[in-house]
């Protein structure tokens, strides 16, 4: 299973807000979604990624961009990370059925038990606009490369 | 348009703080105050006898006093005393309240009445904001990260 591609629609997805509603399809509408998947939640690479990009969501919002941050772990677990990080990006659960939202994205490790590291950015269309996977799982994509895509969505725009 | 689209590292220009001595083409360092790798980086680049050219990289939800302390390194640099205080920072990571600033700018002699507003002037944060958005601009994502010659290079601490 591959990383799914620009230009392609999201695959069908349910994942788990922290209040235990669902987040699918349905809710892409009216925003550029980023689905920033990562390895665990408390795993060090993890935590400077979500906060680097925690110091630069102004600017996300600016551009119409909202971030969510999508692992395996349980809600609770997610919920708890995200307060020890100080991070308001929101998390979604991909817990149960384990990784079926990851596999459907392509960014699933099978072996790993894991969403490898990787960004999909999906327009208010529904439609895949850019992803981007890391060369591993310990390696940190910057927040540039996020904003490199938003400026290719508004040049595709013009 | 993106104001944060990736970007060349900025070359050192003329309001980089250049620390350190010798001939050596500078490294350019992004850190900052709080962070204990940085601590020990910094502590590496006065024992080896490095240059380096200091820029700022803090992240708030990280390291909460990181941005206070820049500020105050940035105020401090108004009175011509980036350096002192930069050292002054990183000789006691554990002490960047407020009260432990004022003391550190009393200590160098400063002007401390104008280090407090300074520090918390639009002018400093936007000062500190450059150097944190040229990093992000460069592919910086975490603290520290040096550059030599314009490439990225490991010059990390051992613990991670």
């Amino acid at each position: 299973m591959s990383l799914v591609a620009a230009g392609s629609p999201a695959p069908d997805f349910k994942l788990r807000r922290g209040d235990g509603s669902k987040f699918t399809n349905a809710d892409l509408a009216g925003q550029t979604t980023i689905l920033v998947f990562y390895p665990f939640a408390f795993s060090p690479v993890c935590t400077d990624q979500l906060n680097l990009y925690e110091e630069v969501l102004e600017q996300f919002a600016a551009q119409g961009a909202t971030l969510y941050g999508v692992s395996c772990d349980a809600v609770w677990s997610q919920t708890a990370f995200k307060e020890k990080l100080g991070v308001s990006i929101e998390q979604l659960s991909d817990f149960e059925p384990k990784g079926a939202t990851c596999r459907a994205f392509g960014v699933y490790h099978e072996k790993g038990g894991m969403p490898q590291r990787a960004l999909v950015m999906i327009g208010p269309d529904g439609i895949v606009e850019w992803s981007y996977m890391a060369p591993s799982p310990g390696d940190l994509p910057g927040a540039n490369l996020i904003f490199d895509a938003l400026a290719a969505r508004d040049e595709r725009a013009r | 348009m993106s104001g944060l689209g990736s970007a060349p590292l900025p070359p050192l220009g003329p309001d980089d703080h250049l620390l350190g001595a010798g001939d050596d083409p500078p490294l350019i360092v992004y850190a900052d105050y709080e962070c204990p790798h940085c601590g020990v980086l910094h502590a590496r680049l006065v024992r080896d006898g490095a240059r380096w050219a200091f820029r700022h990289f803090p992240v708030r939800s990280k390291h909460p006093r990181a941005w206070a302390a820049a500020c105050a390194a940035e105020a401090a640099a108004l009175q011509g005393a980036f350096a002192p205080m930069h050292m002054a920072l990183y000789a006691d990571q554990a002490r960047l309240e407020d009260p432990h600033l004022w003391e550190r700018a009393r200590a160098l002699g400063l002007d401390v009445e104008r280090f407090d507003a300074d520090r918390r002037s639009g002018a400093v944060l936007a000062r500190v904001r450059r150097d944190f958005e040229s990093g992000v601009r460069a592919g910086v994502v975490t603290t520290p990260t040096v550059f030599a010659l314009g490439a990225k290079r490991p010059y990390a601490p051992d613990v991670t």
